[in-house]
């Protein structure tokens, strides 16, 4: 059997490819586009990303999502690796199954519902909108993609590694932070990297949580879009996709790399039989 | 601690050690009616074994018989439904795996994958108060006890599956326990390294006179290494005793047939008399005469008579004047193994099938028997075992 490319194949991957990157192309390419106007080609300049360094709001904006994200990413990663460690390991408990629904929920729900219900719950606890509200809103909607991550990793992990800690006078939690944590850790710390990804690009909850003084970049950019785009905005964009791409790509390496060395102690452990 | 020298001239020789026989003599462990149930399953049912300072002793059975979990309540890591436990006659219930004076190699090792192999033997020193010098003195003893010098700093998986096995032996070793558990502990390794092991195995517990309680679904396995073995079936404990005695003395049909191969012959007692029955066995019609104890079977009882194929004779010729227990049949099969060769013979008027082994001990036969070769198969009236259960 021929294993390559046939010519059906490669015009469906080059239709799906373009599909799905051409109108990021775009925005890259426009993005050092020389002229003022958005759609006509004026040659290569990098003018926009010099201008944008000097655009105290847009920057503004960039600070207050790099602290969001990080601060929503690092709570969400500790919640979410609890939920997911209680998932595992804790067996059957009654209200087990509800549980898990719950924790999974915000993957499925709509983000204008989250959205909405956070927005009337802190409106109802009377809580001020702001960074605070927002960050909470962010760890909300991320935490149950840290406890996906962490929990497919959980549950290939031999737990008689925690029982062999056990059996040699290790108490149960320094057997976690000893022995459990560090080998979960890829997992955790893509789980890490997803959620961040996912708090910097989020812009229908961050409209419903924030407040006076905590624009986020997706905001911002929006907001200008409605005034006219500006090839600034290309250039903010590009730079966020840069982020965005280099931040799922670390995730991605660091669990293959888990896997890869997974599989080799695997196939060392074999070939040494 | 004794270290085990690097060259011995002869192997210990294994004394006469049967504490069990000694009514006087204290159990280091008790297992005293223990039983475990998981929702409807029972997975142990109501078991109790002694097992006493310094024996090796082995839990046998097919896998889900229950000794894995009995191995772990031991452990801390189930707690029994009923039933006590004792070590040094101190009750176990409610001490948690981390307090017991016990430790277990487990069966995929558990090595931890991101510790080299010497912080693996030390992880378990480092839970309690020693002095850095004094672990890595006792790591360095271990790994040469292993024979693993110069492993120290290799990770797990830089190593092969019986140089892994080793570190488990000498992590689990290390702490000095009062028992050691051994699950299946040489389940992952080829046939060769695993005779090795067994050995290597029997003269580490001989030197550093520790108990030894290894679960095993390997009965040959069971025979090598244990002083005792306790043969376990659906929860339940079905024979304890020495090899020699499991195997020449099986209590019941399923600890004859789960040791070693046999042939059962089902039977109804005729007469007894003294020391000797005569059965009327069903398939083929014969009769045999058989070595009984006291406590026979009154006449008339449906029994099984059990015996080992290679108590059995196997000739083309007719067995001398005056042997009992004459069988004819006709070979239907042959195994050769080399140091033995087993026959399969069918009796003559049954499609009933026993297995005769014989040693080879010439490289050539005369008159080889050979297949379909009209044979005569005896044995004598203590070549096998009256089984009733």
């Amino acid at each position: 059997m021929r294993k390559g490319l046939s010519s059906v194949n490669l015009v469906a991957l080059t239709f799906g490819f373009a599909f799905l990157y051409l109108p990021i192309v775009l925005l890259v390419i426009y993005s050092f586009n020389a002229s003022q106007l958005v759609t006509v080609w004026g040659g290569f300049s990098t003018r926009w990303y010099v201008s944008l360094f000097h655009n105290e709001q847009l920057l503004e904006a960039a600070w207050v999502t790099v602290r969001v994200g990080i601060l929503s990413a690092t709570v969400a990663t500790v919640l979410g690796t609890l939920a997911a460690v209680t998932l595992v390991r804790m067996g059957r408990f009654p209200g087990r199954t509800l549980f898990s629904g719950m924790v999974y929920a915000p993957l499925v729900m709509p983000e204008v519902i989250t959205g909405l219900s956070m927005l009337l719950l802190f409106v109802a606890i009377g809580l001020d909108r702001g960074f605070f509200t927002l960050a909470l809103a962010h760890i909300t909607f991320s935490m149950c993609f840290v406890a996906v991550v962490v929990q497919s990793r959980l549950i290939s992990f031999d737990q008689s590694l925690e029982e062999a800690a056990l059996d040699l006078g290790c108490p149960p939690f320094k057997t976690f932070i000893v022995i459990t944590l560090p080998i979960i850790l890829p997992a955790i710390v893509s789980g890490w990297m997803l959620a961040f990804t996912l708090s910097i690009d989020d812009l229908v909850i961050s409209q419903f949580t924030t407040g006076p003084g905590a624009t986020t970049l997706p905001m911002r950019i929006y907001s200008s879009v409605r005034l006219g785009v500006k090839p600034e905005i290309n250039a903010v964009c590009t730079i966020l996709i840069a982020i965005v791409t280099t931040g799922v790509i670390i995730a991605s390496i660091a669990t293959k790399r888990a896997e890869n060395e997974r599989a080799k102690a695997e196939r060392a452990a074999a070939a040494g039989r | 601690m004794a270290l085990k020298p690097a060259q011995k001239a002869l192997g210990p020789i294994r004394r006469s050690f049967a504490p069990w026989l000694d009514p006087a003599a204290v159990p280091l462990i008790r297992f005293e009616n223990v039983t475990k149930r998981f929702g409807d399953f029972t997975a142990v049912d109501d078991v109790s074994i002694n097992i006493h300072q310094k024996e090796f002793f082995a839990l046998l059975g097919p896998s889900g018989c229950g000794k894995t979990t009995l191995m772990r309540m031991l452990a801390g890591f189930e707690a029994p439904t009923s039933g006590r436990i004792t070590l040094a006659g101190k009750d176990l219930a409610g001490v948690p795996p981390y307090r017991r004076p016990v430790n277990m190699m487990f069966q995929s090792y558990a090595l931890f994958p991101h510790m080299t192999v010497a912080q693996n033997i030390g992880f378990g020193l480092r839970q309690e108060s020693y002095a850095k010098s004094e672990i890595e003195a006792r790591v360095t003893e271990m790994l040469r006890l292993v024979k693993l010098e110069g492993f120290g700093s290799r990770k797990p998986h830089q190593l092969s599956g019986g140089q892994r096995q080793r570190v488990a032996l000498a992590r689990s070793l290390a702490k000095k326990p009062k028992v050691l558990l051994l699950d299946e502990p040489l389940g992952a390794l080829d046939k060769k390294l695993r005779e090795e092991t067994q050995f290597e195995l029997m003269d580490l517990q001989q030197d550093l006179g520790l108990t030894f309680l290894i679960v095993t679904h390997d009965q040959e396995e069971a025979m090598t290494v244990a002083d005792r073995i306790a043969v376990m079936n659906h929860g339940k404990l079905v024979q304890v005793a020495t090899p020699g005695d499991i195997y020449e003395q099986p209590n019941c049909r399923y600890v004859a047939d789960f040791i070693g191969d046999i042939n059962i012959l089902e039977a109804k007692v005729a007469s007894v008399q003294g020391g000797a029955a005569r059965l009327a066995v069903q398939d083929p019609t014969a009769e045999i005469s058989v070595a009984v104890s006291e406590a026979a079977p009154a006449s008339g009882a449906d029994v099984a008579f059990a015996v080992r194929p290679e108590k059995m004779r196997i000739a083309l010729e007719p067995p001398p004047e005056g042997a009992a227990n004459v069988l004819k049949g006709e070979v239907w099969d042959i195994a050769y193994f080399g140091d033995w060769t087993k026959f399969l013979v069918k009796l003559d008027g049954s499609e009933k099938i026993v297995r005769v082994s014989r040693a080879n001990m010439a490289r050539t036969e005369a008159a080889p028997i050979s297949w379909d070769d009209k044979v005569h198969v005896w044995f004598a009236p203590d070549a096998g075992v009256l089984l009733t259960g």
